[in-house]
């Protein structure tokens, strides 16, 4: 039994509400749900009290707990959360394997030898991680992994359970065999009668590897405490991120961005000495006040530091000009590469690179002086309003088209699109022969015909209506409260020949666009 | 009108001999507008002024975009991005600059260094000096610049009237087709030229521009060569 390995786990209980907490500043002690695919992944200890729990759907979770704080769980938040203490254990001691957000494994031999004893080294550990500020983390030191985070999660009080060397099959023997990661294996071997994991232990190792493969013989031997998976300590990665502090803050935009430059050569010649290009940028600001402002930028091909240090502007600047002062001031830069891919595939080419180039490096300069979101591209998307239908997108980055524009999208106003579509819709008063306002009724019926209609909204300028069509109801999400919404349309032509689509809803008629 | 006729001939003999500048290029346009341009076409360079017409100025864009050039429009929030799909104006070369703000004219300029068509709508007045610098950049880089409203140098100014909408009825009918009136007036005076135009738009504008093409048989287009791009 030479080959197994004493492992020290370090397991943070509840990790992704930890995370969550630390990137969306909530508060800790709060009732926290993180939701993925509707229903509840992970809740915080006071959510759990109220009875939310694991596989809860949202409106159950919220029916037992009316002030739950809902947020989506994110993986990348709980992985780059996460980051940040292996990069401190790996400071107390080193060889640590990342098992998965909110666990690692350290190799045991070594801190136990520094600190004078396997508990010794653990207590350390669980202290360590309390100056970061992450309480309730636990540590289990066993033969191997596996043994070591089941030891972890049955720590009592002291949060560091030690089980002895060669003592690992007796204190796995009561634990419940759905403690194998494969649900198909553990419901099989429910249905035979193997409830613990001393009694899948107990079954000779030959059978088990001829009844259920190499996958089951390696669960088999965990189970019996023979864990002969190594540690592999990960390789710290190389830092590339580049950061620069201001001392005194500084509160104004151009003398950020300029003290920035140097730091930005260094950080894409660091990149270019990995042989690697920076496609996705995080731009991280501190300012002096303690608000931390975080932004990933996207690059149509890769960052070069000019770029690097217009996205630090654009996110100081937001949608000011450029000699705008700031709130407060900035005390640190960072800028981390978020995505990055092999230099040779951005190299530019001799041919065929010229124009797109040009036209790049012109609307950046656009967006230099008018912020990221100055400068769009259009992209037609599904859906029945016009808004709807034709999302913008800041240039450089790509479109997330959520409606797609294939489908049939029923009750979308017929082609020819108008020409002219008002950012926000403009109130129109109509009105029939009479004078009298045109309503539509419940039954999607016109009041009367309509005759004329005001452009201006005040009454004055009022225009004759020399053809219409109309009422189309569009009734969207009826089945949802806060998102319903029933209006009317109609297309009218006005004397001077130009249409209109004029749109009924509850608080009255509005001019959507025009087709002039 | 035999007089009319010989005036118009030899004003437009002065007019060629005073030409201070060589020809200069024209970029493809809707066949029919073209038709009724000074020189038959959007010269390069120059500046155009659409009197509040959308349409019009997409009918514009529509035969340079798909000739591959990219398109800007400057400081026009309602542009109507899915019926510029529709009259075939390519989305992936066209950019939108809706608020430019006090800087449109610096932002205007940034644009027609790159693309080669630019729309703009001036929020108000520019100073000479400063429309004599864009001019000067429009007609260095080649690319032509489409003015919503009035521009003091325009080299034509466009408007469209006698709208008449089909397909619509009292109550009942969509907004099918639509006939206009484009009338063209050239800053040299001189009468202005007009026709009507039919806008119908369930056949897609590649269709009308082809048929119309053969219609008019304008010298512009017949006389391009095909290029093909070899790769």
């Amino acid at each position: 039994m030479s080959d197994i390995v004493r492992t020290m786990v370090l397991w943070v209980p509840d990790w992704p509400i930890t995370a969550a907490v630390r990137a969306h500043r909530l508060d800790p002690d709060a009732a926290i749900a993180l939701i993925d695919k509707g229903q509840v992944f992970a809740c915080s200890a006071e959510a759990r009290i109220e009875g939310v729990k694991r596989g809860l759907r949202l409106r159950e979770a919220q029916a037992r707990c009316p002030d739950l704080v809902v947020k989506t769980y994110d993986p990348v938040i709980d992985a780059r959360s996460f980051e940040v203490i292996v990069t401190a254990i790996e400071e107390l001691m080193p060889g640590v394997q990342l098992l998965r957000p909110g666990m690692c494994a350290i190799r045991s031999r070594g801190p136990a030898r520094f600190y004078g004893g396997e508990k010794p080294a653990a207590l350390a550990l669980v202290q360590l991680l309390d100056e970061l500020g992450i309480p309730g983390s636990r540590v289990g030191v066993a033969d191997g992994p596996f043994t070591a985070e089941q030891a972890a999660r049955t720590t009592g009080r002291t949060r560091v359970r030690v089980v002895p060397e060669g003592e690992s099959a007796e204190f796995l023997a009561p634990l419940p065999i759905s403690l194998l990661e494969l649900p198909p294996l553990v419901t099989l071997l429910r249905r035979l009668g193997v409830t613990t994991l001393a009694d899948f232990a107990a079954l000779p190792a030959d059978d088990v590897l001829g009844r259920f493969g190499e996958t089951g013989a390696h669960l088999h031997s965990l189970s019996s405490g023979a864990d002969s998976r190594p540690v592999i300590a990960r390789i710290p990665p190389e830092e590339l991120d580049a950061q620069v502090a201001f001392e005194p803050p500084l509160d104004r935009v151009d003398q950020v961005t300029f003290g920035f430059r140097a730091a930005a050569d260094r950080f894409v010649q660091a990149l270019v000495g990995a042989q690697l290009v920076c496609t996705i940028l995080r731009v991280e600001l501190d300012t002096e006040n303690g608000e931390t402002s975080e932004r990933s930028w996207l690059h149509p091909r890769s960052f070069t530091a000019a770029d690097v240090v217009d996205r630090v502007r654009w996110q100081l600047q937001g949608s000011g000009e450029v000699d705008t002062g700031l709130t407060s001031g900035i005390v640190r830069v960072r800028v981390v590469p978020e995505a990055v891919d092999a230099i040779g595939n951005h190299e530019v080419g001799l041919f065929g690179a010229g124009p797109d180039e040009r036209i790049h490096s012109g609307l950046s300069r656009v967006q230099s002086m008018l912020g990221h979101g100055g400068v769009l591209t259009a992209v037609v998307g599904g859906g029945r309003t016009l808004a709807d239908r034709s999302q913008t997108v800041p240039w450089g980055d790509r479109a997330i088209l959520t409606r797609p524009a294939a489908q049939p999208w029923p009750g979308r106003l017929p082609k020819p699109a108008p020409s002219t579509v008002f950012p926000a819709p403009r109130p129109v008063h109509v009105t029939d022969a009479d004078g009298q306002e045109v309503r539509v009724d419940d039954r999607g019926a016109v009041s009367s015909a309509p005759a004329r209609f005001s452009a201006s909204g005040s009454g004055r300028e009022s225009r004759s209506i020399t053809a219409w069509a109309g009422p189309w109801p569009v009734d969207e999400r009826w089945w949802d409260a806060d998102a319903h919404r029933l209006s009317y349309r109609f297309q009218v032509v006005d004397a001077s020949g130009i249409a209109w689509l004029l749109v009924l809803e509850d608080d009255g008629w509005s001019a959507e666009a025009r087709y002039d | 009108m035999a007089t009319g006729q010989t005036v118009r001939e030899l004003q437009d003999r002065i007019r060629s001999m005073q030409a201070t500048k060589l020809d200069s290029r024209l970029i493809p346009t809707h066949p029919a507008i073209a038709d009724l341009l000074p020189g038959g076409g959007l010269k390069q360079g120059a500046t155009y002024s659409v009197e509040h017409s959308a349409t019009l100025l997409m009918a514009l864009l529509a035969g340079p975009s798909q000739a591959g050039s990219w398109c800007g429009v400057v400081g026009v929030p309602e542009f109507g991005v899915e019926a510029a799909e529709g009259f075939g104006i390519d989305l992936e070369r066209l950019v939108l600059v809706p608020n430019p703000g006090d800087q449109w004219l610096a932002v205007t300029a940034a644009v027609a260094d790159v693309m080669g068509v630019v729309v703009t709508r001036p929020p108000k007045r520019a100073s000479d000096s400063s429309l004599a610098r864009l001019t000067a950049r429009l007609r260095q880089r080649g690319s032509v610049l489409l003015v919503l409203g009035p521009w003091p140098q325009s080299e034509a100014m466009l408007s469209l009237s006698e709208s008449e909408w089909s397909g619509i009825g009292q109550g009942h009918g969509t907004l099918s087709a639509r006939q206009v009136t484009v009338t063209v007036s050239t800053r040299l005076g001189g009468r202005p030229r007009s026709a009507r135009l039919d806008l119908d738009f369930a056949r897609s504008p590649a269709d009308i521009a082809r048929s119309q093409a053969d219609m008019t048989q304008s010298p512009a287009l017949a006389d391009r060569p095909e290029l093909r791009a070899v790769v």
